[in-house]
């Protein structure tokens, strides 16, 4: 008989915080397999992948450089997430993010004074927020589904920066390449560690945990999201504004998104790209799963997701392998983590041992009444 | 006339594997599910039908290769959501991250290769006719495939015993499976068919409308297929309809140069996705008509107590 799932009487607590254990262990296996499939050694490709990374302090920094983007805008997700917001153009609102900042700095090119970077963060924010607000705008007025127009928007947002890129910020006296001049010094965010990357923007995100941990649990907007997200009915009954909170959550993950694009440029890029993030804003999703929603969960599965990156350049470097094989390993966490989640929700039941001492005849009665029940 | 023919035939390449997704994910969405991976089935069908067609020489097998490429991943997400009771929406979005993923890492080899494309079937005597034989009667084997497909869907969803069963588990699962249907064997087969339909839209990218593997290439059509599928109410007949107004929308991509239109080439790729936003709002401002035609059980779970 096939193993069943029966519904628990109550979600189990336990089970939410080992589900993201368990997946990451089912997906260090699979990722094994994987590799046997692709002849490298394993050992060889776990240790480049989620060991060397992390064995410096340059490292160690670098990892918090990467997880700085996932950070901020994890925690903002995981607030729409809660409310049942499907905001998944955070690339997109990133990508406006980096176009607002990285603008604001080249207007203040060669020029000095201590306004600069937080102008250049505000404008991130603001240029997230817009792009955010139009989602917001057509989910409000006109009911269109959030996770098409968002989604949509990140391809205009990414075209759009091409399109700067190759026009009226491109760089110059670059020879014609496309990409923005190198910011002055006074639009570049300040270094925390000499001789590594380390920017305030890490500290910016560590501060972003706390807000987000007391919005949710301490304010009665915190409340809001929860409810609406787990009892719309309910939410709207107690007069909560259905579109209040779309507006709210859109415009703190776009915000987010935004200034994390706004960090991005400003801190380890240094100048405009065609291509900012690596996928920031769609890993931000998987990193709101697997930090089960909570500010703090998403603390460290920023951090993971960060090695996640950090590995797939390292393995690329020391083995060859390529990166693509960090979207494998992210998808594969998401999938073992959503497939693990049933644990919380449902318990395993298989036939019983008392079961096998009782006669073929009986047992067999016991099935069939099972079935017809 | 030689530019209409051009641009009719623009059309056509562009909304074949529109149409081949959306049909695929309108037979899933009528049973009650949605799965928001088509754009990663899609980037897989394409990869594995340009291997194959690689390795194997055939257009045939390549094609093949691709509705099993697409139903495989399929096959994952509806054991995720339909056995693990995951729920639809993360994991559609986990499956169109791995296949990116994936489709990257089994491309590794096959960046820069080059093929011929797929070959264009020609009628005998009636694809000589000038115009008409060269827009109808001259075009590759999956373009009359999908057209086959929209009446194959069609008939399948209001003729058969199976198409009503299969819209009355999408509609209300409970009753379904009160009369004695197995909801989650049916959800599961049009979660394949979905992923099939897919698999083969994205390999007409890779076979057909641009020979070759780019990664990512793909590029949102799986979502715009999704928007379509809410744009045609999920009715088979204006999928079909939708999938030509988008490749409508290509052309101008495509043409404009040609034309004279002096816009930058970024704003003109922008225009399916900008499309795409505006045909999603004009069809949902109505709540109702949505809520009239889509199914009542899509995205909801269903776990059968006994």
């Amino acid at each position: 008989m096939l193993p069943r799932l029966i519904k628990r009487q109550a979600p189990s607590k336990a089970m939410v915080f080992l589900s993201p254990i368990l997946a990451l262990l089912l997906t260090l296996l699979a990722s094994v397999v994987l590799f046997l499939i692709m002849g490298v050694s394993p050992s060889a490709a776990l240790h480049a992948f989620f060991v060397e990374p992390i064995s410096s302090i340059y490292g160690l920094t670098e990892l918090m450089v990467k997880a700085t983007p996932l950070i901020l805008i994890g925690v903002a997700l995981s607030l729409g997430f809660r409310a049942g917001v499907w905001n998944i153009g955070a690339e997109g609102q990133l990508i406006l993010g980096g176009i607002f900042g990285g603008s604001t700095a080249l207007f203040f090119y060669e020029k000095t004074g201590f306004y600069i970077i937080p102008l250049i963060l505000i404008m991130g924010i603001i240029g997230g927020m817009l792009w955010a607000g139009i989602v917001a705008f057509l989910k409000t007025r006109f009911n269109a589904n959030e996770i098409l127009t968002s989604l949509m928007l990140s391809y205009v947002a990414a075209l759009l920066l091409n399109l700067l890129i190759h026009g009226p910020l491109k760089d110059p006296d670059g020879f014609n390449f496309p990409e923005s001049r190198l910011f002055s010094d006074s639009a570049l965010l300040p270094i925390l560690y000499d001789g590594t990357r380390l920017h305030l923007g890490a500290v910016i995100a560590l501060f972003f945990v706390g807000i987000g941990w007391i919005l949710l649990s301490r304010t009665l907007l915190g409340y809001q999201i929860k409810v609406m997200g787990d009892a719309p009915a309910a939410g709207e009954h107690a007069g909560f504004s259905h579109s209040k909170i779309i507006w709210t959550t859109l415009l703190i993950s776009g915000g987010a998104a935004g200034l994390a694009g706004a960090i991005e440029v400003s801190g380890p890029i240094g100048q405009l790209l065609p291509n900012i993030s690596p996928g920031y804003g769609f890993a931000a999703i998987i990193v709101a799963y697997v930090g089960r929603l909570h500010p703090l969960g998403v603390l460290f599965a920023a951090l993971l997701l960060a090695l996640s990156y950090l590995g797939g350049e390292t393995a690329q470097m020391k083995l060859n392998l390529p990166v693509a094989v960090t979207g494998v390993f992210q998808g594969l966490l998401l999938f073992f983590l959503l497939a693990c989640d049933v644990l919380i929700q449902y318990k395993i039941r298989t036939s019983k041992k008392s079961e096998s001492t009782f006669a073929p005849a009986v047992k067999s009665s016991i099935k069939s009444t099972s079935e017809v029940k | 006339m030689e530019i209409l023919v051009a641009a009719i035939l623009t059309i056509i390449t562009a909304a074949t594997p529109l149409l081949f997704a959306a049909l695929g994910e309108l037979v899933t969405e009528k049973s009650g599910v949605l799965n928001l991976g088509v754009e990663g089935m899609m980037v897989m069908g394409a990869i594995v039908g340009f291997a194959a067609v690689h390795f194997s020489g055939s257009a045939t097998v390549a094609i093949f290769a691709s509705m099993v490429a697409g139903a495989s991943m399929a096959a994952i997400f509806g054991v995720l959501v339909l056995v693990f009771h995951a729920s639809q929406v993360p994991t559609g979005l986990a499956l169109t991250i791995f296949g990116i993923g994936l489709s990257a890492l089994v491309g590794q080899g096959m960046i820069g290769v080059a093929y011929d494309g797929i070959p264009q079937l020609h009628i005998p005597v009636i694809s000589d006719i000038p115009v008409i034989g060269e827009i109808f009667f001259s075009q590759d084997g999956l373009v009359y495939l999908s057209i086959f497909m929209v009446f194959a869907v069609m008939w399948f969803m209001n003729k058969t015993r199976a198409g009503l069963i299969l819209r009355a588990v999408g509609d209300s699962h409970d009753a379904a499976h009160a009369m004695g249907y197995s909801v989650l064997k049916i959800r599961f087969l049009a979660v394949i068919f979905g992923g099939a339909m897919a698999g083969v839209g994205g390999a007409y990218l890779s076979l057909a409308y641009s020979p070759l593997w780019v990664e990512q290439m793909t590029a949102g059509r799986g979502w715009i297929a999704l928007a379509l599928v809410v744009f045609a109410s999920w009715k088979v007949r204006r999928v079909l309809m939708g999938a030509y107004l988008f490749g409508g929308i290509s052309i101008l991509q495509l043409h404009a140069q040609a034309l004279g239109i002096a816009v930058p080439s970024q704003v003109m790729s922008m225009l399916p996705y900008l499309a795409t936003i505006l045909v999603l709002v004009i069809i949902s401002r109505d709540r109702s008509k949505i809520k009239l035609n889509a199914p009542a059980s899509l995205g909801k779970p269903f776990h059968a107590s006994r």
